[in-house]
This record gives C-alpha cells, sequence and structure tokens, in this order.
C-alpha cells in the first residue's frame, strides 16, 4: 500500500512539472504577436473586403544581421491621379509583440506612392504589406525575412 | 531636444513629383524590454507623424513600437505652388516636434 502511494505522488510530481512547462511556454507566447493576431489586426483595417496579391512591391533584405533597424521601402503600381490613387499603406508582422508596424495615408497629390522607414523585427518572420486603393479594392505583397539579432524584448 | 533634419530639394519643376526626407532623434521606446532587475520599462514612442503643403494635409503616418529608433521617413508629393511644408511630430509623455521647409516651384 505504501509503495503504490509513493507512486502516485511520483505521477502527480510529474504531472505537476509537465503542467508548469505549459504555463512557461504561454508567458513567452504571451509578449509575441501571432500569424492568428496578425491577422486580426489586417481585418480591422480592410474589414470585410477582399484582399488581392499584386500591384505591392515590398522591399526589404532578405537576411537582417540586426533586427533593431530594418530597411522597408513600399511602392505601390497606381498612375496617382485625381480618381485612381492609393488611399494608404499598412504593414504587418507575425512574431513582433505587435502585429502592426506602420499605417501611412497618402493623397493623389503623392505624385508616387512610394515610402521608405526603418523598423524592427523580433524573429525570422514573414511581412505583410497592403494597400487601399481609391476604388476601395485592397492588394498585398508578402516578404519571408530571416533575423539572426532580434530586437524589441531583449533585456538591457 | 530632439532635433528633426528635414530634406527637401530647394527648387522642382511644377507638377513634378519630389521626394522628402526626414528624420528626428528618438529613443522610440517599445514598453516591451525590461531592466536587469525585472522592471518593465514604460513605452516612449512618436505615435504619429504628418506633413503639410501650404496648409494642406499631404502625409499622415501612425507609428507603432516596431518603428526603429530615430524614426526616419521618405515620401514623395507633387510640386505645386511656392511656400512652406511643416513637419509635425507627436507622441507618448506630451513629445511635440515642428519643422518647416521652404520649397520654390518654377
Amino acid at each position: 500500500m505504501k509503495q503504490r502511494n509513493q507512486g502516485s505522488t511520483r505521477r502527480e510530481i510529474l504531472i505537476g512539472s509537465l503542467a508548469g512547462g505549459l504555463v512557461a511556454t504561454f508567458r513567452i507566447s504571451d509578449v509575441a504577436a501571432t500569424p492568428e493576431a496578425m491577422r486580426s489586426a489586417i481585418r480591422q483595417i480592410v474589414g470585410t473586403a477582399q484582399v488581392r496579391k499584386g500591384r505591392v512591391d515590398l522591399d526589404v533584405p532578405p537576411l537582417v544581421e540586426n533586427g533593431n533597424t530594418v530597411s522597408l521601402v513600399v511602392s505601390v503600381d497606381s498612375p496617382m491621379t485625381k480618381t485612381d490613387y492609393v488611399k494608404s499603406i499598412h504593414v504587418f508582422n507575425e512574431k513582433n509583440p505587435q502585429p502592426n508596424v506602420i499605417g501611412v495615408h497618402l493623397g493623389p497629390r503623392a505624385g508616387k506612392a512610394k515610402i521608405a522607414t526603418r523598423f524592427r523585427l523580433a524573429d525570422t518572420q514573414v511581412i505583410t504589406a497592403i494597400a487601399e486603393m481609391s476604388d476601395g479594392t485592397f492588394w498585398s505583397a508578402s516578404a519571408e525575412m530571416i533575423v539572426t539579432m532580434a530586437a524589441c524584448v531583449e533585456v538591457l | 531636444m530632439a532635433r528633426p533634419l528635414v530634406n527637401v530639394p530647394a527648387k522642382v519643376k511644377r507638377g513634378q513629383a519630389f521626394e522628402i526626407k526626414t528624420l528626428i532623434s528618438h529613443i522610440m521606446e517599445t514598453g516591451f524590454r525590461y531592466t536587469t532587475t525585472g522592471e518593465r520599462i514604460p513605452r516612449d514612442i512618436i505615435t504619429f507623424f504628418s506633413c503639410s503643403y501650404n496648409g494642406e494635409e499631404i502625409f499622415r503616418a501612425d507609428l507603432y513600437p516596431a518603428i526603429s529608433a530615430n524614426p526616419f521617413f521618405t515620401f514623395f508629393t507633387t510640386a505645386t505652388e511656392s511656400g512652406t511644408l511643416e513637419f509635425k511630430w507627436t507622441g507618448d509623455n506630451g513629445f511635440a516636434e515642428t519643422a518647416t521647409a521652404k520649397i520654390t516651384v518654377e
């Protein structure tokens, strides 16, 4: 009887340690956006509209050594006239703590739908840029980026 | 002080699209980092940037913590009339900075 009791306690300890491991993994994923979080962030911008591939050119380095400053150039194929222009450009990520990178609003006066900035990457991931046209359509482009030194969450 | 840098061509031809470059010094603290004692460093970022040309807004951006320290932007606008370009940055902890640039349209 005694031995059986001991066995069950050991099992309990094992189960307990397993549960602890699960809690630990949840804590880690707590600070990172997920592909689902990116999808819901995109939904907030586009609503129920369909997002089509094309017309957007996302120029980013495929291999990033330092995730703290990564160059990002987004250009959209548009005549930029009073009746046909790019209204906004939004950039999203999958694995930074937050799914949004930037939201830019342009108008017909821009003349050229091209923007550049620098952003941070916390992990190897897929970046998506979405452009909203004046006719209400959405176009997108994605790029996979490999990061060797991550940004955002490091301890000082 | 956060000193902004703005680069605009001095002269442009009417109807031509020209490039504007801006850079401002700012830490852009994400709010996701911790000190060695385990304290979370509070978020301190620029959240908004806009540019207007003779009073009319031509470019506006919403910034998130994913933007690098010392935010840098380049964008385009079409030359219409000679005048001023006004740049405005606002952010956490009451951060506000402005800059202006003159443009001559031929």
